[in-house]
Protein backbone atom coordinates (compact mmCIF):
# COMPACT_ATOMS: atom_id res chain seq x y z
CA UNK A 1 0.00 0.00 0.00
CA UNK A 2 2.74 2.81 1.03
CA UNK A 3 4.51 1.97 -2.26
CA UNK A 4 1.08 2.58 -4.41
CA UNK A 5 1.09 5.56 -2.51
CA UNK A 6 4.55 6.65 -3.28
CA UNK A 7 4.02 5.71 -6.39
CA UNK A 8 0.82 7.48 -7.51
CA UNK A 9 2.13 10.84 -5.99
CA UNK A 10 5.98 10.85 -7.39
CA UNK A 11 5.36 13.87 -9.55
CA UNK A 12 4.72 15.80 -6.41
CA UNK A 13 7.32 13.57 -4.19
CA UNK A 14 10.45 14.58 -6.67
CA UNK A 15 8.96 18.27 -6.89
CA UNK A 16 8.51 19.06 -3.34
CA UNK A 17 11.60 20.25 -2.36
CA UNK A 18 13.55 21.72 -4.85
CA UNK A 19 9.88 23.69 -5.27
CA UNK A 20 10.02 25.06 -1.48
CA UNK A 21 13.33 25.74 -1.58
CA UNK A 22 12.76 27.53 -4.66
CA UNK A 23 9.94 29.40 -3.18
CA UNK A 24 11.75 30.04 0.05
CA UNK A 25 14.78 31.15 -1.17
CA UNK A 26 13.64 33.24 -4.33
CA UNK A 27 9.77 34.03 -4.37
CA UNK A 28 9.69 34.83 -0.54
CA UNK A 29 12.84 37.21 -0.75
CA UNK A 30 11.47 39.01 -4.38
CA UNK A 31 8.01 39.56 -2.51
CA UNK A 32 10.45 41.10 0.89
CA UNK A 33 11.74 43.08 -1.76
CA UNK A 34 8.28 44.49 -3.12
CA UNK A 35 7.51 44.75 0.41
CA UNK A 36 10.83 46.71 1.94
CA UNK A 37 10.50 49.12 -1.38
CA UNK A 38 7.65 51.19 0.23
CA UNK A 39 9.47 51.35 3.36
CA UNK A 40 12.21 53.47 4.94
CA UNK A 41 14.76 51.78 6.92
CA UNK A 42 18.62 51.61 7.31
CA UNK A 43 18.83 48.11 9.00
CA UNK A 44 18.68 49.39 12.67
CA UNK A 45 18.04 47.17 15.21
CA UNK A 46 16.06 49.86 17.14
CA UNK A 47 14.35 51.83 14.14
CA UNK A 48 11.76 49.78 12.69
CA UNK A 49 11.03 50.16 9.28
CA UNK A 50 8.99 53.33 8.25
CA UNK A 51 6.18 53.15 6.02
CA UNK A 52 6.70 55.65 3.14
CA UNK A 53 4.00 54.63 0.49
CA UNK A 54 5.29 55.75 -3.13
CA UNK A 55 8.20 58.00 -1.78
CA UNK A 56 11.04 55.56 -2.39
CA UNK A 57 9.87 55.20 -6.21
CA UNK A 58 9.00 59.08 -7.25
CA UNK A 59 12.55 59.97 -5.07
CA UNK A 60 14.56 57.32 -7.34
CA UNK A 61 12.55 58.38 -10.78
CA UNK A 62 13.60 61.68 -10.28
CA UNK A 63 17.19 60.83 -9.27
CA UNK A 64 19.63 62.01 -11.69
CA UNK A 65 21.95 58.62 -11.04
CA UNK A 66 19.46 56.49 -11.09
CA UNK A 67 18.89 57.04 -14.78
CA UNK A 68 22.38 57.69 -15.06
CA UNK A 69 22.40 53.71 -13.97
CA UNK A 70 19.50 53.17 -16.63
CA UNK A 71 21.73 54.80 -19.40
CA UNK A 72 25.39 52.99 -18.66
CA UNK A 73 23.44 49.66 -18.54
CA UNK A 74 21.96 50.05 -21.78
CA UNK A 75 25.02 50.92 -23.60
CA UNK A 76 26.89 48.23 -22.01
CA UNK A 77 24.18 45.80 -22.97
CA UNK A 78 23.78 47.30 -26.66
CA UNK A 79 27.81 47.91 -27.08
CA UNK A 80 29.01 43.94 -25.79
CA UNK A 81 25.94 42.56 -27.62
CA UNK A 82 26.92 44.14 -30.83
CA UNK A 83 29.84 42.99 -30.99
CA UNK A 84 29.85 39.43 -29.35
CA UNK A 85 27.39 39.11 -32.30
CA UNK A 86 29.56 39.82 -35.54
CA UNK A 87 32.71 38.27 -33.60
CA UNK A 88 30.66 35.28 -32.31
CA UNK A 89 29.26 34.68 -35.96
CA UNK A 90 32.77 35.50 -37.77
CA UNK A 91 34.73 33.29 -35.40
CA UNK A 92 31.99 30.70 -35.74
CA UNK A 93 32.23 30.57 -39.08
CA UNK A 94 36.29 30.85 -39.35
CA UNK A 95 36.37 27.53 -36.71
CA UNK A 96 33.87 25.28 -38.69
CA UNK A 97 35.83 23.16 -40.80
CA UNK A 98 37.84 20.59 -40.12
CA UNK A 99 42.04 21.05 -39.53
CA UNK A 100 44.72 19.86 -36.94
CA UNK A 101 44.41 20.57 -33.70
CA UNK A 102 40.66 21.79 -33.91
CA UNK A 103 39.76 20.09 -30.28
CA UNK A 104 42.65 22.01 -28.70
CA UNK A 105 41.59 25.30 -30.09
CA UNK A 106 37.58 24.79 -29.12
CA UNK A 107 38.94 23.50 -25.27
CA UNK A 108 41.44 26.94 -25.49
CA UNK A 109 38.45 28.79 -26.81
CA UNK A 110 36.60 27.84 -23.69
CA UNK A 111 38.81 29.39 -21.03
CA UNK A 112 37.72 32.90 -21.23
CA UNK A 113 33.89 32.14 -19.82
CA UNK A 114 34.75 29.37 -17.35
CA UNK A 115 37.63 31.15 -15.54
CA UNK A 116 36.64 32.95 -12.55
CA UNK A 117 35.76 36.76 -13.66
CA UNK A 118 36.52 38.21 -10.36
CA UNK A 119 40.51 36.82 -11.40
CA UNK A 120 40.37 37.88 -14.71
CA UNK A 121 38.92 41.17 -13.79
CA UNK A 122 41.99 41.74 -11.76
CA UNK A 123 44.21 40.56 -15.16
CA UNK A 124 42.26 42.90 -17.11
CA UNK A 125 43.13 45.97 -14.46
CA UNK A 126 47.06 44.96 -15.31
CA UNK A 127 46.69 45.01 -19.17
CA UNK A 128 44.72 48.13 -19.03
CA UNK A 129 47.27 49.98 -16.00
CA UNK A 130 48.23 52.98 -18.37
CA UNK A 131 52.10 53.45 -17.46
CA UNK A 132 52.76 49.28 -17.30
CA UNK A 133 49.90 47.65 -18.99
CA UNK A 134 50.21 45.31 -22.53
CA UNK A 135 47.05 47.69 -23.82
CA UNK A 136 49.25 51.28 -24.10
CA UNK A 137 52.44 49.40 -25.22
CA UNK A 138 50.53 47.52 -28.06
CA UNK A 139 48.86 51.22 -28.74
CA UNK A 140 53.32 52.52 -28.84
CA UNK A 141 53.80 49.66 -30.70
CA UNK A 142 50.87 50.73 -33.67
CA UNK A 143 51.74 54.40 -32.72
CA UNK A 144 48.98 55.92 -31.05
CA UNK A 145 48.38 57.60 -28.24
CA UNK A 146 48.06 56.00 -24.72
CA UNK A 147 44.79 55.75 -23.44
CA UNK A 148 43.01 55.96 -19.46
CA UNK A 149 40.74 53.02 -20.30
CA UNK A 150 39.66 52.32 -16.86
CA UNK A 151 40.83 55.36 -15.68
CA UNK A 152 38.76 57.65 -18.00
CA UNK A 153 34.83 58.52 -17.93
CA UNK A 154 34.63 57.91 -21.04
CA UNK A 155 36.94 54.79 -21.74
CA UNK A 156 35.71 53.29 -19.23
CA UNK A 157 32.62 51.69 -20.39
CA UNK A 158 34.51 50.91 -24.01
CA UNK A 159 37.24 49.06 -22.08
CA UNK A 160 34.43 47.06 -19.99
CA UNK A 161 32.74 46.04 -23.00
CA UNK A 162 36.23 44.85 -24.36
CA UNK A 163 36.18 42.42 -21.41
CA UNK A 164 32.84 41.54 -21.63
CA UNK A 165 33.31 40.56 -25.42
CA UNK A 166 36.74 39.12 -24.54
CA UNK A 167 34.69 36.73 -22.10
CA UNK A 168 31.91 35.83 -23.95
CA UNK A 169 32.31 35.81 -27.16
CA UNK A 170 33.13 32.56 -27.51
CA UNK A 171 29.86 31.42 -26.17
CA UNK A 172 27.67 32.56 -29.10
CA UNK A 173 30.58 31.46 -31.87
CA UNK A 174 29.62 27.89 -29.48
CA UNK A 175 25.62 27.98 -29.62
CA UNK A 176 26.51 29.27 -33.45
CA UNK A 177 29.07 26.13 -34.66
CA UNK A 178 25.94 23.93 -32.93
CA UNK A 179 23.30 25.49 -35.37
CA UNK A 180 25.94 25.30 -38.17
CA UNK A 181 26.51 21.41 -37.75
CA UNK A 182 22.61 21.03 -38.09
CA UNK A 183 22.38 22.68 -41.26
CA UNK A 184 20.94 20.50 -44.23
CA UNK A 185 23.74 20.27 -47.61
CA UNK A 186 21.15 20.60 -50.45
CA UNK A 187 20.63 24.54 -50.31
CA UNK A 188 24.73 25.04 -50.66
CA UNK A 189 25.06 21.85 -53.66
CA UNK A 190 21.97 24.02 -55.04
CA UNK A 191 24.03 27.66 -54.87
CA UNK A 192 27.29 25.89 -55.89
CA UNK A 193 25.51 24.74 -58.92
CA UNK A 194 24.30 28.33 -59.73
CA UNK A 195 27.55 29.38 -59.51
CA UNK A 196 26.96 31.37 -56.34
CA UNK A 197 30.17 32.90 -53.57
CA UNK A 198 31.10 32.12 -50.80
CA UNK A 199 29.60 35.59 -49.86
CA UNK A 200 26.58 35.11 -51.67
CA UNK A 201 26.21 31.77 -49.79
CA UNK A 202 26.83 32.96 -46.28
CA UNK A 203 24.57 35.97 -46.80
CA UNK A 204 21.53 34.28 -48.52
CA UNK A 205 21.74 30.92 -46.91
CA UNK A 206 23.73 30.27 -43.72
CA UNK A 207 22.54 33.87 -42.27
CA UNK A 208 18.97 32.93 -42.99
CA UNK A 209 19.09 29.21 -41.58
CA UNK A 210 20.61 30.63 -38.42
CA UNK A 211 18.96 33.01 -37.38
CA UNK A 212 16.36 31.36 -34.81
CA UNK A 213 20.03 30.17 -33.35
CA UNK A 214 21.79 33.80 -33.47
CA UNK A 215 18.31 34.84 -31.66
CA UNK A 216 18.50 32.54 -28.87
CA UNK A 217 22.36 32.84 -28.38
CA UNK A 218 21.43 36.84 -28.05
CA UNK A 219 18.47 36.31 -25.65
CA UNK A 220 20.95 33.72 -23.51
CA UNK A 221 23.81 36.91 -23.57
CA UNK A 222 20.80 39.83 -23.32
CA UNK A 223 20.02 38.36 -19.77
CA UNK A 224 23.22 37.56 -18.26
CA UNK A 225 24.89 41.18 -19.55
CA UNK A 226 22.31 43.16 -18.32
CA UNK A 227 23.01 41.24 -14.87
CA UNK A 228 26.87 41.90 -15.11
CA UNK A 229 28.58 42.66 -11.77
CA UNK A 230 31.45 40.74 -10.90
CA UNK A 231 34.17 42.18 -13.66
CA UNK A 232 32.96 45.69 -13.35
CA UNK A 233 32.67 45.62 -9.46
CA UNK A 234 36.31 44.05 -9.32
CA UNK A 235 37.56 46.65 -12.00
CA UNK A 236 36.07 50.16 -11.42
CA UNK A 237 33.24 49.68 -8.41
CA UNK A 238 31.01 51.76 -10.81
CA UNK A 239 33.65 54.87 -11.13
CA UNK A 240 35.62 56.95 -12.44
CA UNK A 241 32.86 59.47 -11.59
CA UNK A 242 29.74 57.03 -11.52
CA UNK A 243 30.74 56.30 -15.37
CA UNK A 244 30.58 52.34 -14.84
CA UNK A 245 27.57 52.73 -12.47
CA UNK A 246 24.98 50.35 -14.08
CA UNK A 247 21.73 49.38 -12.26
CA UNK A 248 22.83 46.41 -10.92
CA UNK A 249 25.92 47.99 -8.61
CA UNK A 250 23.95 51.08 -8.19
CA UNK A 251 21.28 48.80 -6.46
CA UNK A 252 24.59 47.29 -4.19
CA UNK A 253 25.83 50.64 -3.61
CA UNK A 254 22.16 51.45 -2.06
CA UNK A 255 21.76 48.63 -0.56
CA UNK A 256 25.13 47.38 0.98
CA UNK A 257 27.48 50.63 1.53
CA UNK A 258 24.59 53.35 1.90
CA UNK A 259 22.48 50.83 3.73
CA UNK A 260 19.47 52.25 2.25
CA UNK A 261 16.81 49.15 2.47
CA UNK A 262 14.12 51.20 0.76
CA UNK A 263 15.52 53.22 -2.13
CA UNK A 264 17.92 49.60 -3.10
CA UNK A 265 14.67 47.42 -3.07
CA UNK A 266 12.96 50.02 -5.32
CA UNK A 267 16.01 49.65 -7.74
CA UNK A 268 15.57 46.14 -8.04
CA UNK A 269 12.22 45.80 -8.13
CA UNK A 270 12.50 48.32 -11.51
CA UNK A 271 15.46 46.48 -12.40
CA UNK A 272 13.45 42.98 -11.84
CA UNK A 273 10.71 44.28 -14.10
CA UNK A 274 13.22 45.63 -16.44
CA UNK A 275 15.17 42.23 -16.81
CA UNK A 276 11.40 40.25 -17.35
CA UNK A 277 9.95 42.67 -19.77
CA UNK A 278 13.05 42.55 -21.92
CA UNK A 279 13.37 38.83 -21.62
CA UNK A 280 9.47 38.00 -22.53
CA UNK A 281 9.93 40.53 -25.51
CA UNK A 282 13.23 38.36 -27.01
CA UNK A 283 10.87 35.57 -26.54
CA UNK A 284 8.49 36.64 -28.35
CA UNK A 285 10.48 38.55 -31.30
CA UNK A 286 12.32 34.89 -31.05
CA UNK A 287 8.43 32.77 -31.86
CA UNK A 288 8.22 35.62 -34.52
CA UNK A 289 11.24 34.68 -36.63
CA UNK A 290 11.05 30.79 -36.05
CA UNK A 291 7.27 31.35 -36.78
CA UNK B 1 42.06 25.57 -58.37
CA UNK B 2 43.56 24.11 -56.19
CA UNK B 3 46.42 26.51 -55.68
CA UNK B 4 43.52 29.25 -54.80
CA UNK B 5 42.60 26.75 -52.04
CA UNK B 6 46.04 26.12 -50.58
CA UNK B 7 46.47 30.06 -50.22
CA UNK B 8 42.66 30.59 -48.79
CA UNK B 9 43.81 27.34 -46.11
CA UNK B 10 46.68 29.35 -45.32
CA UNK B 11 44.75 32.52 -44.69
CA UNK B 12 42.34 30.79 -42.17
CA UNK B 13 44.81 28.96 -40.50
CA UNK B 14 46.74 32.71 -39.55
CA UNK B 15 43.20 33.74 -38.81
CA UNK B 16 42.41 31.06 -36.92
CA UNK B 17 45.81 31.33 -34.52
CA UNK B 18 45.54 35.16 -34.48
CA UNK B 19 42.13 34.09 -33.00
CA UNK B 20 43.23 31.66 -30.51
CA UNK B 21 46.39 34.28 -29.11
CA UNK B 22 44.02 37.61 -28.88
CA UNK B 23 41.55 35.12 -26.39
CA UNK B 24 44.45 33.34 -24.50
CA UNK B 25 46.40 36.39 -24.03
CA UNK B 26 45.34 37.14 -21.02
CA UNK B 27 46.08 34.12 -19.64
CA UNK B 28 49.65 34.06 -20.53
CA UNK B 29 50.11 37.33 -19.39
CA UNK B 30 48.46 36.50 -16.35
CA UNK B 31 50.91 33.27 -15.77
CA UNK B 32 53.92 35.48 -16.76
CA UNK B 33 53.23 38.07 -14.30
CA UNK B 34 52.78 35.71 -11.72
CA UNK B 35 56.31 34.64 -12.04
CA UNK B 36 57.92 38.28 -12.46
CA UNK B 37 59.16 40.59 -9.22
CA UNK B 38 57.23 43.97 -8.91
CA UNK B 39 60.32 45.77 -11.13
CA UNK B 40 60.19 43.65 -13.63
CA UNK B 41 56.09 44.08 -14.11
CA UNK B 42 56.63 47.70 -13.84
CA UNK B 43 59.57 47.96 -16.38
CA UNK B 44 58.45 47.04 -20.24
CA UNK B 45 61.63 46.07 -21.35
CA UNK B 46 62.33 41.90 -21.51
CA UNK B 47 58.43 41.05 -21.09
CA UNK B 48 59.00 37.45 -21.96
CA UNK B 49 62.32 37.02 -21.10
CA UNK B 50 62.94 37.27 -17.59
CA UNK B 51 64.54 34.96 -14.47
CA UNK B 52 61.30 33.69 -13.30
CA UNK B 53 60.56 33.63 -9.47
CA UNK B 54 57.80 32.15 -7.03
CA UNK B 55 58.01 34.65 -4.35
CA UNK B 56 54.73 35.67 -5.23
CA UNK B 57 53.43 32.07 -4.89
CA UNK B 58 54.98 31.79 -1.51
CA UNK B 59 54.20 35.34 -0.52
CA UNK B 60 50.35 34.44 -0.82
CA UNK B 61 50.70 31.30 0.93
CA UNK B 62 52.51 32.86 3.63
CA UNK B 63 51.22 36.44 4.46
CA UNK B 64 47.78 35.63 3.42
CA UNK B 65 45.57 32.44 5.13
CA UNK B 66 45.19 31.27 1.36
CA UNK B 67 44.61 27.74 1.84
CA UNK B 68 41.98 28.66 4.04
CA UNK B 69 40.24 30.50 1.45
CA UNK B 70 40.61 27.34 -0.92
CA UNK B 71 39.43 25.11 1.73
CA UNK B 72 36.21 27.60 2.24
CA UNK B 73 35.52 27.83 -1.39
CA UNK B 74 36.02 23.75 -2.30
CA UNK B 75 33.43 23.36 0.70
CA UNK B 76 31.03 25.73 -0.73
CA UNK B 77 31.09 24.62 -4.26
CA UNK B 78 31.00 20.64 -3.47
CA UNK B 79 28.51 20.91 -1.03
CA UNK B 80 26.04 23.19 -2.89
CA UNK B 81 26.49 20.96 -5.85
CA UNK B 82 25.81 17.62 -3.82
CA UNK B 83 22.48 19.61 -2.66
CA UNK B 84 21.31 21.17 -6.07
CA UNK B 85 21.76 17.68 -7.05
CA UNK B 86 20.18 15.80 -4.56
CA UNK B 87 17.26 18.01 -4.58
CA UNK B 88 17.34 19.09 -9.02
CA UNK B 89 17.84 15.15 -10.14
CA UNK B 90 14.14 13.87 -8.80
CA UNK B 91 12.54 17.16 -9.63
CA UNK B 92 13.93 17.16 -13.00
CA UNK B 93 12.87 13.54 -13.58
CA UNK B 94 9.61 14.53 -12.78
CA UNK B 95 9.43 17.56 -14.84
CA UNK B 96 10.39 15.80 -18.17
CA UNK B 97 8.84 12.45 -17.28
CA UNK B 98 5.32 14.24 -16.01
CA UNK B 99 5.44 17.11 -18.53
CA UNK B 100 4.81 19.85 -15.58
CA UNK B 101 5.00 22.94 -17.95
CA UNK B 102 4.29 25.45 -15.49
CA UNK B 103 7.06 23.95 -12.89
CA UNK B 104 9.76 24.18 -15.63
CA UNK B 105 8.78 27.89 -16.47
CA UNK B 106 9.41 28.35 -12.56
CA UNK B 107 12.65 26.84 -13.05
CA UNK B 108 13.21 29.74 -16.12
CA UNK B 109 12.12 32.41 -14.49
CA UNK B 110 14.72 31.48 -11.39
CA UNK B 111 17.62 31.52 -13.91
CA UNK B 112 16.53 34.84 -15.55
CA UNK B 113 15.63 37.26 -11.97
CA UNK B 114 19.17 38.88 -11.39
CA UNK B 115 20.43 37.67 -7.92
CA UNK B 116 20.96 40.96 -6.40
CA UNK B 117 17.17 40.35 -6.01
CA UNK B 118 17.62 38.06 -3.48
CA UNK B 119 20.59 39.44 -1.69
CA UNK B 120 18.56 42.19 0.67
CA UNK B 121 15.88 40.10 1.63
CA UNK B 122 18.39 37.16 2.63
CA UNK B 123 21.20 39.97 4.06
CA UNK B 124 18.11 40.74 6.16
CA UNK B 125 17.09 37.33 6.80
CA UNK B 126 20.27 35.81 7.45
CA UNK B 127 21.79 38.71 9.73
CA UNK B 128 18.60 38.16 12.06
CA UNK B 129 19.03 34.66 12.88
CA UNK B 130 22.85 34.63 12.10
CA UNK B 131 23.58 32.82 9.83
CA UNK B 132 25.71 35.70 7.75
CA UNK B 133 29.63 34.51 7.68
CA UNK B 134 28.46 30.87 8.18
CA UNK B 135 29.01 27.99 5.14
CA UNK B 136 24.87 27.38 5.51
CA UNK B 137 24.75 30.76 4.20
CA UNK B 138 26.73 30.23 1.32
CA UNK B 139 26.12 26.93 0.37
CA UNK B 140 22.13 27.99 0.24
CA UNK B 141 22.94 31.09 -1.83
CA UNK B 142 24.88 29.27 -4.58
CA UNK B 143 22.31 26.14 -4.51
CA UNK B 144 20.22 29.05 -5.70
CA UNK B 145 22.11 29.27 -8.86
CA UNK B 146 23.33 24.99 -9.17
CA UNK B 147 19.86 23.74 -8.57
CA UNK B 148 18.00 26.33 -11.26
CA UNK B 149 20.84 25.06 -14.01
CA UNK B 150 20.89 21.41 -12.67
CA UNK B 151 17.24 21.70 -13.53
CA UNK B 152 17.27 22.85 -16.94
CA UNK B 153 19.98 20.72 -17.97
CA UNK B 154 18.47 17.49 -16.41
CA UNK B 155 15.23 18.05 -17.93
CA UNK B 156 16.47 17.78 -21.32
CA UNK B 157 18.48 14.98 -20.71
CA UNK B 158 15.82 12.99 -19.16
CA UNK B 159 13.49 13.98 -22.12
CA UNK B 160 15.70 12.35 -24.64
CA UNK B 161 15.86 8.77 -23.08
CA UNK B 162 13.33 6.18 -24.82
CA UNK B 163 10.48 5.57 -23.13
CA UNK B 164 10.88 2.18 -23.69
CA UNK B 165 13.24 1.47 -20.80
CA UNK B 166 11.36 2.72 -18.19
CA UNK B 167 8.09 0.54 -19.51
CA UNK B 168 10.42 -2.14 -19.85
CA UNK B 169 11.29 -2.09 -15.47
CA UNK B 170 7.73 -1.59 -14.61
CA UNK B 171 6.86 -4.00 -16.61
CA UNK B 172 8.96 -6.09 -14.36
CA UNK B 173 7.02 -5.35 -11.34
CA UNK B 174 9.38 -2.54 -10.13
CA UNK B 175 7.79 0.59 -8.53
CA UNK B 176 8.33 4.09 -10.51
CA UNK B 177 11.11 4.91 -7.74
CA UNK B 178 12.83 1.68 -8.23
CA UNK B 179 13.14 2.52 -11.87
CA UNK B 180 14.46 5.90 -11.48
CA UNK B 181 16.86 4.77 -9.17
CA UNK B 182 17.86 1.58 -10.18
CA UNK B 183 17.39 2.05 -14.28
CA UNK B 184 17.10 5.69 -15.01
CA UNK B 185 19.99 7.18 -12.52
CA UNK B 186 22.93 4.32 -13.44
CA UNK B 187 22.62 5.89 -17.49
CA UNK B 188 22.51 9.11 -16.59
CA UNK B 189 26.31 9.53 -15.61
CA UNK B 190 27.35 12.23 -18.66
CA UNK B 191 24.60 14.10 -17.83
CA UNK B 192 24.77 14.55 -13.81
CA UNK B 193 28.82 15.13 -14.50
CA UNK B 194 27.93 18.25 -17.17
CA UNK B 195 25.50 19.65 -14.60
CA UNK B 196 27.39 19.08 -11.20
CA UNK B 197 31.03 20.19 -13.14
CA UNK B 198 29.40 23.36 -14.11
CA UNK B 199 27.45 23.95 -10.93
CA UNK B 200 30.64 23.46 -9.37
CA UNK B 201 32.30 26.29 -11.48
CA UNK B 202 29.43 28.67 -11.02
CA UNK B 203 29.86 28.27 -6.87
CA UNK B 204 33.66 28.51 -7.30
CA UNK B 205 33.33 31.61 -9.42
CA UNK B 206 30.94 33.53 -7.63
CA UNK B 207 31.55 36.60 -6.31
CA UNK B 208 28.07 38.85 -5.63
CA UNK B 209 26.58 36.08 -2.85
CA UNK B 210 29.51 35.43 -1.05
CA UNK B 211 31.25 39.61 -0.99
CA UNK B 212 27.91 39.70 0.98
CA UNK B 213 27.28 36.62 2.73
CA UNK B 214 30.91 35.66 3.42
CA UNK B 215 32.73 37.07 6.56
CA UNK B 216 36.19 36.63 7.97
CA UNK B 217 35.69 32.86 9.06
CA UNK B 218 34.20 31.53 5.48
CA UNK B 219 35.90 33.79 2.68
CA UNK B 220 35.81 31.98 -0.62
CA UNK B 221 38.85 33.04 -2.83
CA UNK B 222 37.02 35.44 -5.23
CA UNK B 223 36.32 37.53 -2.10
CA UNK B 224 40.04 36.94 -1.12
CA UNK B 225 41.59 37.52 -4.03
CA UNK B 226 39.46 40.90 -4.28
CA UNK B 227 40.56 42.10 -1.08
CA UNK B 228 43.80 41.88 -1.82
CA UNK B 229 43.58 45.05 -4.37
CA UNK B 230 41.62 47.23 -1.31
CA UNK B 231 43.65 46.60 1.36
CA UNK B 232 47.33 46.95 -0.15
CA UNK B 233 49.19 48.94 -2.38
CA UNK B 234 48.71 47.08 -5.14
CA UNK B 235 51.46 43.94 -5.47
CA UNK B 236 50.89 43.48 -8.81
CA UNK B 237 52.76 39.92 -8.95
CA UNK B 238 51.24 38.36 -5.73
CA UNK B 239 47.73 39.25 -7.55
CA UNK B 240 48.69 37.20 -10.51
CA UNK B 241 49.62 34.54 -8.46
CA UNK B 242 46.69 34.56 -6.71
CA UNK B 243 44.40 34.74 -9.94
CA UNK B 244 46.35 31.81 -11.49
CA UNK B 245 46.11 30.11 -8.24
CA UNK B 246 42.14 30.64 -8.16
CA UNK B 247 41.66 30.00 -12.35
CA UNK B 248 43.66 26.81 -12.57
CA UNK B 249 41.16 24.28 -11.07
CA UNK B 250 37.99 25.49 -13.52
CA UNK B 251 41.06 25.54 -15.97
CA UNK B 252 42.21 21.78 -15.71
CA UNK B 253 37.86 20.95 -15.01
CA UNK B 254 37.83 22.43 -18.95
CA UNK B 255 40.87 21.22 -20.04
CA UNK B 256 39.80 17.56 -18.76
CA UNK B 257 36.13 17.69 -19.38
CA UNK B 258 35.97 19.83 -22.57
CA UNK B 259 32.98 17.79 -24.25
CA UNK B 260 31.23 17.86 -21.25
CA UNK B 261 31.65 21.86 -20.25
CA UNK B 262 30.64 22.48 -23.87
CA UNK B 263 27.55 20.22 -23.91
CA UNK B 264 26.06 22.10 -20.90
CA UNK B 265 26.72 25.46 -21.61
CA UNK B 266 24.94 24.77 -25.15
CA UNK B 267 22.38 22.99 -22.97
CA UNK B 268 20.82 26.52 -22.13
CA UNK B 269 20.47 27.15 -25.42
CA UNK B 270 19.15 24.53 -27.24
CA UNK B 271 16.14 24.29 -25.77
CA UNK B 272 16.24 28.21 -24.05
Amino acid sequence: MGYNWFDRNLKWIYTMPALLFVLLMMVFPILYTGRISFYEWSMSATEPPRWVGLENYKALLTDGRFWHAVGATFTFTAGALFFQAILGIAIAMLLNRTFRGQNLVKTLFLLPMVATPVAMGLVWMLIYEPTIGAANQMLKFFGLDPLLWLGSPNQVLPSLIIIDVWEWTPMIALIIMAGLSTLPNDPYEAADVDGATAWQKFRHITLPLLRPTIVVALLLRLIDVLKTYDIIYATTQGGPNFASETLNLYGYVLGFQYFKMGPASTLLVLFFLLVMALTLALIWVRKKVEA
Amino acid sequence: MKKKNRVKNIILGILTVLVILIFSFPFLWMLLASFKTQAQIMSTEDVLLFKPTFDNYKSVFEQYDFLDFIVNSLVVAVVSTIGSLLLGLPAAYAIARYKMQKLSLVILVARIVPGITFLIPWYILFSKIGLVDTYTALILSHMLVGLPFIIWVMMSFFEGLPHEIEEAGLIDGATKSQVFLKIIMPISGPGVITSSLLSFIFSWNNFMFSIILAGDKTKTLPVAVFNFISYSETNWGALMAAACIITLPVLIIALVAQRYIVSGLAAGAVKG
